[in-house]
Order: structure tokens, then sequence, then C-alpha cells
């Protein structure tokens, strides 16, 4: 693990992309009623880069995310173009996604449980991964599940091989689960707010984990969460999501000093960090709407403190006011 | 006695600066069966020796991780659970003693400190419209009911719910935040002196989270309200709290106004939680953990400071002694073997006042 890949600039990144979303939609059907989860959602990853997805809760980051893997259930209408390390994810039969699932991308989850599975060790699980992907034999297997925990910062990893995970700590089962998700190199991490329901002294330690093994093995990472501090902490861009749709996106420093779309204006106004004491917070008022019909304007508008009647006119376009940033509303400027 | 006593707010007894609500020596262990025949095998020491006052009129922030106790001294403090040791003086009255010592019945004192819980469905009747959840205390305290109808109506437009559309509405019926607003007015309708919130926002989005805490604000101006507010969010916290009160394993670390607890921390463990703050500012990115590892069990609490498997400062003397709780001045004291005089920490004293 010593040489450590250089981060790719952006640019370059985009030259070779690890990750092309055009037009992504899913709904759920069911007898009653039809959820518009995803809206036609278009993102670019490159090799070696750190994209968060932002968002409050049901605003379609979990089904986005899930998408890339073909992880959803029946119900879902997935419609759009989805392409993962120059494959044709929509086009995938089972035996090809199984060989896609662990060695192109993995996914971590906030619930160390979802990816574990309860009867068997922690090496055991690692092991069994490589074995099935590479067809090495199961000491090769062990051997590798024993680097992993090394690398996942395990302590007494030796130890830790031969642990059940409902041994281990909430950080320690974390970091066994990122080791698994990381068994077979793949290229793509998923992570679905994985230090979300950790504490605050484990969360760190689990971020800058992540961002180091990221920036070791040049993986291309998606980061799922809905807290700003998070994002500020590992992602390069950022694209926030509201009502299934992703509303701004840019690079993360410049949507932190000074985002261009009003919902993230409000997000990063309404959420309290310090030197805030005494001063009455802004609020959005209202709330995100339900998500039964296909929303034909901007699903913001109705929150909106600069709304006007053009906002309903029709879902605004994507607007770039500077290189590498863009907003959908109509009061950004266009590039 | 006047016709309905819990429509009237209690009166303030013992003066300003008697403190609301006193707490000393609390401990609450909780024994761990096991075997075949249920003896008991280990025990948690959710609450150890827990001590502080809450003053009238201040909002009082407890920090600190999952699993150390705060949620634990919130029952002990609503007088859900007995203690196994410690005692309560509200407004300079025992808490629960009986008619010969004095002090103020479990009943009326409940009736003085009411809570808020994270999570908005656990005390609302999921059958009831909500005014009735509303009105549910008032009327078993002897309100008359078209009289506890009409507070639950004042308290809802009170909280931002307007009663002509939200009052008959059940709970499912209602946003996340819409039914903690309805919780506080629950909490609201026997006019307590004394709200207890456990995480009040820690189950809303950032937008909401923002409208709630801004309500809470007003009603507690409003209501001339005592809060004691738990959260592990450290932002939260330093937004909404006078004072500050940071656990650790079952214990108090260290306590203070919030400028001194979050401007100057003295025990390592409150440093290190401060400091594990993620940044919104990708320019101030760290390379290095303040921490490593997770907290240890309260099952077997390490000896002497709680804290010294983790700290970066720890000497023989923290695993020999426990820290006494050392005044810093302003009312700011920590639990740190470096923050005492004389204590035998090669650092002792140079956090003292
Ligand atoms: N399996 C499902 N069936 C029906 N609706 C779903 C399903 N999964 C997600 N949804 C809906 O899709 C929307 C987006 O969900 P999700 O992506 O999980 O949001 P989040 O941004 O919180 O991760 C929500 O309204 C949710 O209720
Ligand atoms: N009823 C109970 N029986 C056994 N252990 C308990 C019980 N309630 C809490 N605990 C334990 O006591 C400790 C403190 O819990 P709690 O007060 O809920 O912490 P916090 O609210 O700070 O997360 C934890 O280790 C928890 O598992
Ligand atoms: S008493 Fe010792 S171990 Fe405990 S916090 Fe202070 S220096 Fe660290
Ligand atoms: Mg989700
Ligand atoms: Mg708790």
């Amino acid at each position: 693990m010593s040489e450590v890949m250089e981060r790719p600039m952006t640019a370059t990144a985009n030259a070779t992309p690890l990750v092309t979303l055009r037009d992504l939609s899913v709904r759920f059907v069911s007898r009653d009623a039809t959820m518009h989860a995803v809206n036609g959602v278009d993102l670019d990853l490159g090799a070696g880069e750190v994209l968060c997805i932002l968002g409050e809760s049901g605003s379609g980051k979990s089904v986005t995310l899930r998408a890339l893997m073909k992880l959803l259930p029946r119900s879902a209408r997935v419609t759009g173009r989805i392409e993962v390390a120059g494959r044709d994810v929509q086009a995938m039969n089972e035996r090809q996604l199984q060989d896609f699932r662990g060695s192109d991308v993995a996914m971590i989850f906030q619930e160390p449980m979802t990816a574990l599975d309860p009867v068997f060790t922690i090496g055991q699980q690692i092991a069994e991964t490589v074995v099935r992907h590479e067809g090495v034999s199961r000491t090769a297997g062990m051997a590798r599940a024993l680097e992993l925990l090394e690398l996942v910062q395990i302590p007494s990893a030796k130890r830790r091989l031969a642990a059940y995970p409902h041994e281990l700590s909430g950080g320690l089962r974390q970091r066994a689960m990122i080791a698994v998700a990381l068994a077979c190199k793949p290229k793509l991490l998923l992570a679905d707010e994985p230090t979300t329901a950790l504490d605050a002294t484990v969360q760190i330690q689990v971020l800058l984990l992540l961002r180091k093994l990221q920036e070791q093995l040049g993986m291309g990472v998606i980061f799922v969460t809905h807290d700003l501090g998070v994002a500020g902490e590992i992602a390069d861009r950022v694209a926030v999501m509201y009502a299934g749709r992703v509303v701004e996106e840019g690079p993360v420093a410049a949507m932190m000093r000074g985002p261009l779309h009003p919902y993230p204006r409000g997000l990063l106004g309404a959420t309290v960090h310090g030197g805030m004491r005494g001063q009455r917070l802004t609020t959005i008022p209202g709330a995100p709407p339900g998500l039964e019909t296909l929303p034909t304007a901007c699903s913001f508008a109705p929150r909106c403190a600069e709304a006007e009647p053009a906002c309903l006119a029709g879902v605004p376009a994507p607007r770039s006011p500077v290189p590498g940033r863009s907003a959908r509303c109509i009061k950004v400027a266009a590039g | 006695m006047s016709a309905s006593p819990a429509t009237l707010p209690a009166p303030d007894r013992g003066g300003p600066a008697q403190p609301l609500l006193l707490l000393s020596g609390l401990k609450k262990h909780f024994p761990i069966r096991g075997g075949l025949f249920g003896a008991t095998v280990a025990t948690v020491r959710a609450v150890d020796d827990v001590s502080f006052a809450v003053r009238k009129g201040e909002t009082l922030g407890i920090v600190g991780e999952s699993g150390c106790g705060k949620s634990t001294t919130a029952r002990l403090l609503m007088r859900l659970m007995e203690p196994d040791a410690g005692s309560m003086v509200f407004d300079g009255e025992g808490v629960g003693q009986n008619a010969q010592t004095g002090g103020i019945t479990l009943k009326e004192y409940r009736r003085q400190v009411q809570m808020v819980f994270q999570d908005s469905y656990a005390s609302l009747n999921p059958r009831l419209p909500i005014e009735e959840s509303i009105a549910f205390a008032p009327k078993v305290h002897g309100v008359s009911a078209s009289e506890a109808r009409g507070r639950a109506h004042e308290i809802l437009a009170a909280v931002g719910l307007a009663p002509a559309s939200f009052a008959r509405r059940y709970p499912h019926e209602l946003s996340g935040g819409q039914r903690q607003r309805v919780n506080i007015a629950r909490a609201l309708a026997l006019q307590p002196r004394l709200i207890l919130l456990d995480e009040p926002v820690s189950a809303l989005d950032k937008s909401v989270e923002a409208q709630v805490l801004n309500l809470l604000v007003d009603l507690k101006a409003k209501f001339g309200l005592t809060y004691v507010f738990i959260s592990h969010d450290l932002n939260v916290v330093q937004y909404i709290s006078d004072r500050v009160l940071v656990m650790y394993l079952g214990q108090v670390v260290e306590q203070g106004p919030v400028e001194a607890i979050y401007e100057c921390p003295a025990h390592p463990y409150t440093r290190a939680l401060l400091a594990s703050r993620p940044s919104m500012d990708p320019g101030s990115r760290r390379t290095e953990p303040p921490l490593t590892g997770d907290p240890p069990n309260p099952i077997n609490p390490p000896s002497g400071c709680r804290f010294r498997t983790r700290c970066p400062f720890a000497e023989g003397i923290c695993a020999e002694r426990e820290p006494v709780h050392s005044a810093l001045g302003g009312g700011h004291e920590a639990a740190c073997h470096m923050a005492e005089p004389g204590s035998g920490h090669s650092q002792a004293g140079r956090l003292a006042a």
C-alpha cells in the first residue's frame, strides 16, 4: 500500500468516466399508487473521485445508489442509461451481475449487519468472497482477509479473523463491512450513510479511514449523506437532491461557500453549527412534496422565498454559470 | 383549593438562587442475568454517581456518545425508574418523600416536570386525535373536559399547529416535525416548570430541526420554562444551551457555561469530542482522528479515570485513583487529574484556575 495514487483532476476524470448516469428515473408502481422516487438524474463520476449525494430523507439518494448496482426490488420501473466501468448495468443478466457486484462495484451501508452474515466469522466471509470472485485457494483467501483487516485498521487483526460480527463493537463492525466490500478491489464503492449511526469520535475515524482507502486504492466513491459536515470532510464534488432530482452539482468547497440553488442555500442556513448561538435559525417552511405525481415544475417552488410564476412553467433545466457547477433554478445565470 | 389547580402554574418557592432541581450521587446499575438460573453475571453501571444542578430559567445541555447514560439519567430525573442511590431536590423540596418528612409528592413532581422523547410516535396514542392526547393529562389532574380541550387548542396554536386544521388529526396523519410539535404541546399541557428533552430533534431532517429549535426557544421565553436538553449533536447543544454537562461511561466528566466548554474545554474527552465534529469547510480537513477505538463498555469500566484507556495524557495515577471534580472558575469544573493541582499527574494544575 505504499504507492498512493494521485487523485485525478476533474478534467481527466471526465475523460475516463467510471460512472455515467443519464436521465435515470425510478418509479415504484403498486396497485394504489405510483411513487416517482427518481426523476431524471444525470451524474458523472471519474475514476478516483468522491461524489457526495446530499439531501433530506426521501429525496431519492438510496434509490439512485441502488440503481447503480441493479439492487432495486421488482416493483421498481427503471429507465435511463446506467454505465459503470464501461458496462451497461441495465443490460446485465444475473450471472453478469454477480461478477459485477464485488469486483467492479461494492456497497456499504449504515447498518453493517445488512452486509455481514451473522453465522460466519469475519475471516470466512472475506475469504469466501475472494475465492468466489478470483478462484484462488482458501488459504490465499484467508491471507487476503488478514491483509484487509489490517488495511481497515482493525487492531489484533489476526485474532479478529475468527470473530463473529456480533462479537465486534459498532466501529469495528463498520470496518469489517468495509473490508468485505474491498475484498475484490472494486473500482467503485457505493456508501449509503455508512457513518450516520456512529458516535462522533468513531464517525470521524471511519470517515478518515474511507478517505485514506479511497486515495490508496484509487477507487471512485459515491457517498450518500444527509449531513453537510460529512460531505465537507470527504467529498470532491457534491450533488444535492430534492424530490428525486439533482438540483445543484459542483465542487464541494464552492457549494459550501455559496450555493447556487435556493434549496441548498436554505439547508446551509438551517444547519446549526458553531457560532450561531443567540441567532434565530433560518428555516425552510413547509415540507418536501409527495411523489405520487411527477413534478411538472420546480419542486422546490412551494417552499422557495424567491419563487415567481415562471418557476411553475416547467422543470427548470440545469444552468451552469461557471464551468463545473450547475443548478436547476431559473434565477441562476446560464453560462 | 381552587377549582382546577392543574391549570395554574406552580409558584416559585425557593427564589431565583435556589436551583430548580438538584441531583446528588445518582446511581443506576442494571444487572445482566445469565446462565441456567438467571444469576447476575455482570452489572451495567449506566449511571454511576452523577450530581448536578439545574438552575431556574436555564437550558442545561447534556452531551455524550451513545451508551454513556444520558437517557438513563433522563429516566431517573423523570422518576420513570427508581435510582439505586442518590437524592433529588426540586425547588428546595425532596422529591417523593412522604408526609412526615415533607417534600414534594411524586404526583406533583410529575406534573411540574415533563418530557419529550426522540421518537415522536412513542408518547402519542395512535387511536386518539391529537387534541385528546394533549388534553388527557390535565383531565387526569382534575381539569374539566371542556376546559382541557380549550387549553389543548391554545397550546396547539402556541406550537404552530392551527387548531382548526390539526386538532382532530391522528398522529399518523402528521409529519415527523408536526408530531414532535404535538409532543411538545402535550408536555406543556400541565404547565410544567421543567421540560426534559431527550434527543428531541435527532430524528428530524435539518430544515425541520431548525423549525423545532426556534419553537423551543420561543416557548421557553413565553412560558418561563427551564430545559434539560439531551443530545449527541454537539452543534445543537452549543446552540441551545446556557450550561453544558459532558458525560462519559455513566459519569459527568466536565460541566460549565457553554462558552467555557466549547472555547476552553478542559477534559481530554471533551476536547476530543469537540475535535471530532466534521467540518463543513473542506479547507480545514484533518488527517488524524482525535481518538482511536470505540467507547468501552459500562459493564466493566476501567479503574481510576474511566477515560484513561483512550486518553492521550493518561499516566499511572489515572489508573490508580478516580479524578475529583476540580473547579476551574466560573462554575466550570472537570474530573481530570490534570485539572487538580497536586494530583500526582505530571501536568497537574496546568488547567487549574
Ligand atoms: N421499495 C420501495 N417501494 C416503494 N417506494 C419506495 C421504495 N424504496 C424507496 N421508495 C420511495 O422512494 C423515495 C426515495 O427513497 P430513498 O431513495 O430511500 O430516499 P433517501 O433520500 O432518504 O435515501 C421515498 O419516497 C421512498 O418512500
Ligand atoms: N433497562 C436496561 N437494562 C439493561 N441495561 C440498560 C438498560 N437501559 C440502559 N441500559 C444500558 O445502560 C447504558 C446507558 O444507556 P443509556 O442511558 O440509554 O445511554 P445514552 O442515552 O447515553 O445512549 C448502556 O450501556 C445501555 O445498554
Ligand atoms: S485523569 Fe488521566 S486519563 Fe483521565 S482524562 Fe485526565 S489525564 Fe486523561
Ligand atoms: Mg436513504
Ligand atoms: Mg439515549
